[in-house]
């Protein structure tokens, strides 16, 4: 993430972006762009899509403007351009001016940071009367870092792997982190939930189990349950993307991501966590 | 026993009548029923969406809200004009909650493609305004006037488009110095436009009163009496055509307030069709890998599970058609997530079943356990994904909105069919033996 920087798109940098199609062949990029360039438009990325489409990514225009664009690109009315490549079509125009793009950044971090919080006061609620040995707001910790683990790592890979293949950071991948969050926490809820039980039962039978033992315990037990859910869910994500459309792919890659990591973290990240917290408690 | 096999019947028996409902109002087989066709986001219909920002700066402060409920109304009426089927015009006011700066006005314009046009007529409603001309500026020579701006020789009255109740397109009469069969433009004011017109008339007897349209003055009569009747007249050398357009733009709605394009996205219609038939591809793709993997692994408690997830898909469209929730791609993502999540009730009740059978006890009361244990564990969870689609839904444009509810219906009523579909439906046929074969049947995995 240090290294490559965030990618933001359109949605929080502001900006737009125009997509057009045509019907037989695509015309030759540098003729497009010596035209373009006659418009003023600043800095601008023209890249090919699929075989038939352009996208368009430039600073926010104007309706009027964006008509210019268009123009341009459908070979300002040029009969012999329309003969070659056939019927230009405008397949998608998005503009954002950059206060609006500012904005929807800051209530996207807002946002991360509040489902954050409420899951973890949930979990602190939720785990209150098992306050023995590891105190209950030492799951919600626990939690947290789990959490902060599943977030990082899909951002991270996504990143890395944008870099190669042109991804971009917007609304769609927030909403997958959060997505994201709420799954995990899911699951780590079930390791807990086992950890819980298996104190009261141990407590009730006064057995010699450390707490270590009763999570690890906790662990074993919910392992096939945990790998099946994730299987399942992972299933869907990966119909997603190999057969949803292009708009959803990004976001279905980002949940895969997400959900491998949250499946492990739940396993190898919160519960082990427990552990030394209580390790740490107990030292002093 | 009886009594859960009953509900069993029962229930499938609903299942199937909503699936064909389900089925017809899709294929608009029936009239009645086809109005519960899925409403389609843009994205998947295609369309365009387009983001004012209102300039409040110049409304009193009590009277925002109302100022921007009629700028709704006003772009309501416009943008009706055009035909469009199911327009969508609503204001997202500033504030901490909603995380803006300014007002906002959002237009859905769906199966609109050709946003120029669009933009252009909705620009274009009129921004009347009445301005007094300054003391100070009485004496200046038209030359000086000129050189100055608007607000150095008038001060706003407060009285703008947003009071007019109705514009007029009369002919002048002879008499009283008038040519006759000039064409004017006449006023009426609402009732409290005319409270405001009769106010500033009687204050201001002998001044300058301008009226201003689009930052132009067009007429600028003097205040000779109080008018308390709310109506006034412009007559400005109009030719017929320019007082008519004047008049139906008038009356089609006077900006209360200044707006200013701040976002565009437009989706044409053939990306969204195909985004769509992707959609559903890939939801039935997914369901299908879910479900043969489920009857492999969990056998005949998978096949249960199978048939409660297709009840459990059968009810989430039906409430999608019912509320409506407009679907977007981003919707649809969100739903087949949550198909996948639905199952995880299911395997929770599951794995609890096999730990339960593993220690020896009867099958049914294996059930039993399994449920009761689960059931803790699913809710916990499941509250952690509805806050999550509850901030979701604040957060998010139409898009991301989209997701959040399809996902957050979808976690509610999987608890449901988990809970009370698969048990039922479990407890209709578990049998009372004990067997080997029975034992298979029901336990999971590769391994007795």
């Amino acid at each position: 993430m240090v290294m490559f920087g965030f990618n933001f798109g359109i949605d929080f940098k502001g900006g737009s972006i125009l997509e057009v199609s045509y019907q037989n062949a695509r015309p030759d990029m540098e003729s497009i762009k010596t035209d373009l360039n006659t418009l003023g438009l600043g800095t601008y990325i023209l890249t090919p899509l699929g075989d038939s489409k352009y996208v368009l990514k430039a600073r926010d225009l104007t309706p009027a403007e964006k008509t210019q664009v268009f123009n341009v690109l459908s070979g300002s009315g040029d009969p012999a351009f329309a003969e070659r490549y056939g019927v230009t079509k405008e397949e998608r125009f998005n503009s954002i001016g950059p206060v609006v793009g500012q904005e929807l950044k800051n209530k996207a971090l807002l946002a991360i940071a509040l489902v954050v919080i409420c899951i973890v006061l949930f979990i602190t609620f939720a785990f209150r009367k098992v306050s023995y040995p590891v105190s209950s707001w030492k799951y919600g910790i626990a939690t947290i870092i789990a959490l902060a683990h599943d977030v990082i790592i899909p951002t991270g890979v996504f990143i890395v792997w944008s870099h190669f293949r042109g991804g971009e950071i917007d609304m769609l991948f927030v909403s997958a982190l959060l997505a994201i969050l709420g799954y995990s926490v899911h699951d780590t809820i079930v390791v807990f939930d086992r950890v819980r039980e298996n104190l009261r039962l141990s407590h009730d039978a006064r057995g010699k189990d450390t707490f270590q033992e009763t999570v690890g315990k906790s662990v074993t037990q919910t392992f096939g349950r945990s790998i099946n859910t994730s299987l399942t869910i992972f299933l869907s994500l990966v119909a997603l993307y190999f057969i949803g459309g292009e708009t959803t792919r990004d976001f279905a890659f980002v949940l895969i991501i997400g959900v491998i990591a949250g499946t492990y973290s739940s396993i190898f990240v919160a519960s082990p966590l427990l552990v030394t917290l209580q390790k740490l408690q107990k030292k002093n | 026993m009886l009594k859960h096999r009953i509900l069993s019947v029962i229930l499938i028996l609903l299942a199937v009548g909503i699936g064909y409902f389900v089925y017809a109002s899709q294929a608009g087989l029936n009239p009645t029923v086809a109005k519960y066709a899925f409403k389609l986001g843009l994205d998947l219909n295609g369309g365009t969406e387009l983001v004012y920002k209102a300039d409040v700066s110049k409304v009193r402060s009590g009277n925002v809200d109302d100022a921007m409920s009629s700028l709704r109304d006003v772009i309501e009426r416009r943008v009706n004009l055009f035909g469009v089927s199911e327009p969508v015009v609503q204001v997202e006011k500033a504030g901490i909650v909603s995380g803006q700066n300014d007002h906002r006005l959002l237009v859905e314009l769906p199966g609109v493609t050709n946003i120029d046009q669009a933009v252009a007529m909705i620009g274009q409603t009129p921004q009347l305004e009445f301005m007094l001309l300054k003391d100070s500026a009485k004496d200046l020579t038209t030359e000086e006037m000129k050189s100055k701006s608007i607000s150095d020789l008038f001060d706003s009255t407060g009285l703008t488009g947003q009071y007019l109740d109705k514009a007029q397109l009369q002919f002048t009469t002879q008499g009283s110095g008038q040519i006759a069969g000039e064409p004017i433009v006449a006023l009426s004011f609402n009732a409290e436009g005319r409270d405001l017109f009769a106010k500033i008339t009687k204050e201001n007897k002998g001044k300058v009163l301008a009226i201003f349209l689009d930052g132009q003055a067009i007429s600028s009569p003097v205040i000779r009496d109080e008018i308390t009747d709310g109506k006034a007249i412009i007559s400005g050398g109009f030719k017929a055509d320019e007082a008519k357009a004047l008049v139906r733009n008038l009356n089609y709605g006077a900006l209360p307030v200044p707006i200013e394009l701040v976002s565009t996205q437009t989706v044409g219609a053939s990306l969204g069709a195909n985004a769509t038939t992707a959609g559903v591809k890939a939801g039935v793709v997914g369901f299908l890998l879910i479900a043969i993997f489920l009857i492999i692994w969990y056998r005949l408690p998978g096949i249960i599970a199978t048939i409660s997830l297709s009840i459990y898909i059968i009810l989430s469209l039906t409430i999608f058609k019912l509320i409506p929730v407009t679907l977007t791609a981003a919707g649809i993502a969100g739903f087949i997530l949550s198909i996948g999540m639905a199952v995880d009730a299911n395997i929770l009740i599951f794995e609890r079943m096999k730990e339960e059978i593993k220690r020896g006890k009867s099958l049914s009361d294996s059930l039993h356990e399994g449920f009761t244990r689960a059931w803790l564990s699913i809710r916990d969870s499941n509250i952690s994904s509805i806050i999550t689609a509850i901030v979701l839904f604040w957060l998010g444009t139409s898009a991301i909105k989209g997701f959040a509810l399809t996902f957050g219906i979808g976690v509610l009523v999987s608890m449901f069919t988990a809970i009370s579909v698969s048990r039922t439906f479990l407890f209709a046929i578990v049998p009372k033996s004990n067997n080997r074969f029975v034992k298979f049947l029901f336990s999971n995995g590769l391994h007795i």
